[in-house]
């Protein structure tokens, strides 16, 4: 039976489809079947990230219609074969989304995968409502800045009361991921640090993510970060996540492409 | 210049800190039940509007959240017309 992954955050543009592929490709790469599903209708983007986006023929909405199956229309990822794509569509029709046609696409994909990883839309609509709606583990996406911050505090009390589990008493897995975190501006004292973010939210950390120019790189060609270039350190910074939502105690760290004592002392001005 | 950034007495990011906070804790408090200041500024309205007739674009409501203290100002002009007697004495 797979675990059920929403990535959300309710403000947009902080990283959760960035996130979804990368966590998606960490997962998979250990052999385990991922399949990430994007549910922002009308806006669709996971495809694109994915590198996949010349190879849709169905999507979301089409199984949820029933004019496709759901085997016809998962798209298997070129580079890693137990990773798939299920793309959301791109009509205008707000209501194409019904609760009772994503329960059953979930239903079904719970039997057949080891994770679904669900890439929430932006905001607080049906789309975001429905991507958290059947999750067992939430990972809320939050950038160190005040407006980001206040949004996943929003999101949380949705994933407490609107979501299948909560209605049943029971709790989803909620986990902070810190996107574009920038360890000098923090400890220069311009930027929110992982403490403030963490103790404001009072939510457990899943990761840190450091602003990188890799993440920019890897969605110009269509490659999760974790694929592109395994090494750099948000991919690392990724792994480490995906290895704490498989249950592994790592150690938390922010891992850094700056080598050296003196590129330290000088970073700022290298950069 | 970041030496002596140290020593300013507070950094933007404990400014966001709090700012955060306090805005959060309305925020909670009002999830879930109506907000107070929301609730007392509609039915405050409801009761003027009962009286006299009030136009929208004629009514400032100022709120100020603070950690402890939180106001709210209302500021509703009524017109001088015959019909009204309320406004008929100003």
């Amino acid at each position: 039976m797979a675990k059920v992954i929403v990535v959300t955050s309710g403000k947009g543009g902080v990283g959760k489809t960035t996130t979804t592929a990368a966590l998606g490709a960490a997962l998979a790469h250990t052999g385990q079947k991922v399949a990430v599903v994007d549910f922002d209708v009308g806006l669709r983007n996971l495809d694109l990230v994915m590198g996949a986006e010349r190879r849709v023929v169905f999507d979301l909405v089409n199984v949820i219609q029933g004019v496709a199956k759901l085997s016809q229309a998962l798209i298997r990822d070129k580079r890693l074969e137990t990773l798939w794509l299920l793309p959301a569509s791109q009509t205008r029709d707000k209501d194409a989304l019904t609760e009772n046609g994503v329960a059953s696409i979930i239903r079904e994909m719970r039997g057949k995968f080891d994770w679904v990883i669900c890439d929430s839309p932006a905001g607080i609509e049906r789309g975001a409502t429905l991507a958290m709606r059947f999750a067992d583990t939430a990972v809320v996406v939050t950038n160190p800045e005040i407006s980001s911050v206040r949004d996943s505090d929003r999101i949380i009390g949705l994933l407490d009361s609107k979501t299948e589990k909560a209605e049943k008493g029971q709790r989803v897995e909620k986990h902070i991921l810190i996107t574009r975190f920038d360890p000098q501006r923090a400890t220069r004292g311009e930027m929110l640090n992982i403490d403030d973010v963490i103790n404001i939210l009072s939510t457990p950390l899943l990761g840190i993510i450091p602003e990188s120019e890799e993440v920019l790189i890897a969605s110009n060609v269509g490659c999760p970060v974790t694929l592109n270039n395994p090494t750099c350190a948000p991919a690392r910074a990724y792994y480490d996540a995906a290895a704490r939502l498989r249950g592994e105690d790592v150690p938390m760290n922010i891992p850094s492409d700056r080598k050296g004592l003196l590129n330290i002392l000088f970073g700022r001005r290298a950069a | 210049m970041s030496v002596f950034n140290r020593f300013k007495p507070r950094s933007t990011a404990v400014v966001a800190r709090e700012r955060l906070q306090i805005l959060l804790s309305h925020e909670r408090v009002a999830r879930g039940q109506s907000d107070l200041l929301q609730l007392l500024r509609e039915e405050i309205l409801v009761a003027v509007a009962k009286h006299v007739i009030i136009e929208r674009d004629n009514i400032h409501v100022k709120m100020d959240r603070g950690e402890n203290v939180s106001a709210l100002e209302i500021n509703i002009e009524i017109p001088h017309s015959p019909g009204m007697p309320m406004a008929a004495g100003f």
